[in-house]
């Protein structure tokens, strides 16, 4: 009946619960049988230049444009003689902190750092390069991805606080530069009714959201067997698989946090 | 000593090995041979606990290692080299770093004596001075080099090798084969080799398991391989002209 109701077959829930279980033993993997501090930490920078640093310009063209795009949407649509311009600048800022400096940042990083690991580690599957490590003794598992995650979870908190700084000056750039606002009305938007709060809400998301991202893709492309038409499945799968899971733990988050 | 038994695998119900035991000698280079499909690769990664067998144990000089606690296993693999069929080399590495990786991963060796080492296997192997190069860089059969001395580099008391010669041309097939036998004698290990290449049964083969259809079918050495009677056997060692010609003149 409850099957019924949700239109799904028990096999697939079954499929499901199996895949979610084998998620959860890879989790585990990455925080057992580590190895030294020392590897993990020359493989954490490593990869903070490749997870983070490398992303930087992307971050900031796409923080910049939706930015202005935000100051010039909300121009047309909202305001109004009774409503004082300076709630355009107001509505970018809130915009900016609360969605698009984390959300918006991650959707962007989970097509460009997830295919990336996803596409490293399924060819390290399908070329025995994981192997290797597994019979030199070595946590594969936990030496490939426990760096990468690390470096996820320290740099999304830095990139999310560059890109709402982009984002907003994205939006003054676009207010000022076509005579929307004033640079004075713009500044005195942002600085009106601030909630220092705000700021800790794109922090707390894209930790998570590196955190999903990152777990995901790696898990995707661990696994991948075949050769390489599976590899670019596996890229696709933790694309299109980590933006569903910052989608749903977005909401999630919002409602725990606002 | 390496000792397998009753080693079994199915794949989605496909029996891919059934009931395999034998026993690889130290000292010696064993060779495990058969057509493609049957099971050869299967039994090398069930060996190397790559692949879980449905059941069968595998001794290291009578220590088990397929059911045994995390910390022994790991000791235990420490003791094992393994030469896979691409080389498996790490694409970020150079070649150096390539082989130094066990030193750094699993030793508190200096830096300097990492460095002797590594220059040590690479002379081995004969690639000296190719250090510092990528493995993009290198061909396939010094990609093998490369990977037989990684896989010395912690003197190891077991060799495996996968297909050592797939891809390879006769010539640089030979010298695989010779390097491989020259290390088993030299460190006095016990070497394992999947292959199905004739000239490396014929050159090397002082032990060969012959599987057929993930079945053990035959077992001996180079030389009784030429008056075995198994006619599976035949068809696969003998389908060459040249081969048989050879068999023909062995049995005169």
């Amino acid at each position: 009946m409850l099957f019924d109701y949700l239109c799904v077959s028990p096999f697939t829930i079954a499929y499901m619960l199996k895949l979610l279980g084998k998620f959860f033993i890879f989790l585990n993997e990455l925080f057992t049988r580590r190895e030294s501090a020392k590897v993990y930490w020359n493989r954490f920078l490593d990869e903070c230049i490749t997870i983070g640093f490398d992303s930087v310009l992307i971050i900031a063209i796409v923080a910049l444009f939706i930015g202005a795009v935000t100051c010039v949407q909300i121009f047309a649509n909202l305001v109004s003689p009774v409503i004082p311009l300076y709630i355009v600048s107001n509505i970018v800022r809130d915009m900016t902190l609360l969605e698009l400096s984390s959300t918006f940042m991650c959707v962007v990083l989970a097509g460009k750092v997830g295919s990336n690991i996803a596409g490293e580690l399924g060819t390290m599957r399908i070329t025995e390069q994981i192997d290797a490590l597994e019979v030199m003794g070595i946590n594969s598992a936990s030496y490939l991805v426990m760096p990468k995650l690390l470096a996820a979870v320290f740099t999304f908190p830095v990139l999310a606080i560059f890109s709402g700084f982009l984002g907003i000056f994205g939006g003054y750039l676009a207010g000022t530069l076509t005579g929307i606002i004033t640079p004075e009305q713009y500044i005195y938007g942002i600085r009106f009714s601030f909630t220092p709060y705000n700021v800790v809400i794109p922090i707390v998301k894209s930790v998570v959201f590196g955190f999903l991202i990152v777990t995901i893709s790696a898990y995707k492309g661990y696994y991948t067997r075949g050769g390489a038409l599976e590899v670019g499945k596996a890229s696709t799968a933790a694309v299109t698989n980590s933006c569903i899971a910052v989608l749903i733990a977005d909401y999630l988050l919002a409602e725990l946090l606002t | 000593m390496i000792e397998i038994k009753n080693i079994s695998k199915a794949f989605n119900g496909r029996v891919v090995l059934d009931d395999v035991s034998g026993v690889f000698k130290k000292g010696e280079t064993s060779l495990v041979i058969g057509a493609s499909g049957t099971g050869k690769s299967v039994l090398l990664k069930c060996m190397l606990d790559l692949v879980e067998p449905e059941k069968g144990e595998v001794y290291f000089d009578g220590r088990e290692f397929l059911h045994v606690g995390e910390n022994d296993r790991k000791d235990l693999r420490r003791e094992m080299g393994v030469l896979f069929q691409g080389g498996a080399l790490f694409d970020s590495k150079t070649v150096q770093e390539n082989v130094k990786f066990p030193l750094d991963m699993l030793t508190n060796m200096s830096e300097t004596e990492k460095n002797d080492r590594v220059e040590f296997c690479l002379h081995k192997v004969g690639l000296d001075g190719t250090g510092p190069r990528m493995p993009s860089e290198i061909s396939g059969g010094m990609k093998k080099r490369v990977g037989i001395a990684r896989a010395i580099v912690m003197n190891p008391k077991y060799l495996f090798c996968d297909e050592p010669n797939s891809g390879l041309d006769p010539l640089t097939s030979i010298k695989i084969d010779e390097l491989i036998k020259e290390i088993t004698y030299e460190f006095d290990i016990t070497t394992v080799v999947i292959t199905h290449d004739m000239n490396s049964v014929l050159s090397i083969g002082e032990h060969i398991m012959f599987l057929y259809k993930g079945k053990k079918l035959w077992e001996g050495d180079s030389n009784t391989i030429m008056t075995s009677s198994v006619k599976e056997l035949d068809e696969f060692v003998f389908s060459n002209h040249a081969l048989k010609k050879l068999r023909g003149e062995y049995l005169k």
